[in-house]
């Protein structure tokens, strides 16, 4: 039975692989409490391990004087997850389409993409220093009794 | 869990039988090192074998393709064997599968190399 309560959880991190996998990990578990089905929570894992990623390669470009926030949210209408960094900031709109034909041989740029693919809403906000990803995963409209 | 490469001859084709994460760190560099010692040792036919690859993440996708391009700028051929259907869905979205040469039967694809 899916838990429907709303839960919290927030990680501050070093700007690290292992604190990816840690987002990565963490992600799954809500993912599973909040009930999604199996082919569903290894697609939140992945959005939210590129948003990981991003945050620490792009945007805090491994400094360890810098940190990653991921928080993670599960209330009765959505799983949400906000990934902050504390870099330059990222302009999604300048990213190149990693599906155009001059692009599709890149070996980089697809993050992004990726998240927009799995989640149902992604938004960026600028944090002067930092970019901060808003994941969210709607939950399946309850069915009504048989 | 990092991956593991195994690396193995048949007739001509230089296969590596791939197995855990292809994911940003150990999962990409082992396979970039991996593709580049077989180009090193002058073979220029290789098969990835994907069977046993549990997870790819967008790093790792580059890395293929990376190596698919690397390989044929050597004047080879890079084919793709057994993809989960993780990894065939990733392929699909990032219309990456039509790029890739793709098989299911290690023998058909030996026999495709040209």
């Amino acid at each position: 039975m899916p838990d429907s309560t709303t839960s919290r959880t927030t990680l501050t991190l070093a700007s690290t692989i292992e604190s990816v996998d840690m987002v990565e990990k963490t992600a799954e578990e809500f993912a599973e409490r909040a009930g999604f089905d199996e082919d569903t929570v290894p697609n939140i894992a992945m959005a939210v391990r590129e948003a990981a990623v991003n945050a620490v390669l792009h945007g805090n470009a491994y400094d360890p004087a810098k940190q990653i926030t991921a928080n993670f949210e599960t209330n009765s209408d959505s799983l949400i997850v906000r990934i902050a960094d504390q870099g330059p900031g990222l302009n999604p709109d300048a990213v190149p389409d990693p599906l155009a034909p001059e692009n599709i041989l890149r070996g980089s740029g697809r993050g992004i993409f990726l998240i927009r693919a799995f989640m149902d809403e992604v938004h960026f906000r600028q944090l002067h220093p930092g970019t901060e990803l808003t994941l969210i995963k709607h939950r399946a409209p309850a069915q009504p009794p048989a | 869990m990092s991956m593991k490469v195994a690396t193995r001859q048949v007739d001509g084709i230089t296969i590596l039988d791939l197995s855990g994460r292809i994911t940003l760190g150990e999962g990409s560099v082992t396979l970039r090192d991996a593709v580049h010692d077989v180009l090193a040792k002058g073979s220029k036919k290789i098969l990835l074998n994907l069977e046993n690859i549990s997870y790819i993440d967008s790093s790792g996708i580059g890395e293929l393709v990376s190596g698919f391009t690397s390989v044929k700028n050597a004047g080879g051929e890079l084919k793709l064997l057994n993809l989960t259907k993780k990894v065939h869905d990733l392929l699909q979205i990032t219309k990456l599968y039509t790029v890739f040469d793709i098989w299911d039967s290690e023998a058909s694809a030996v026999s495709a190399f040209k």
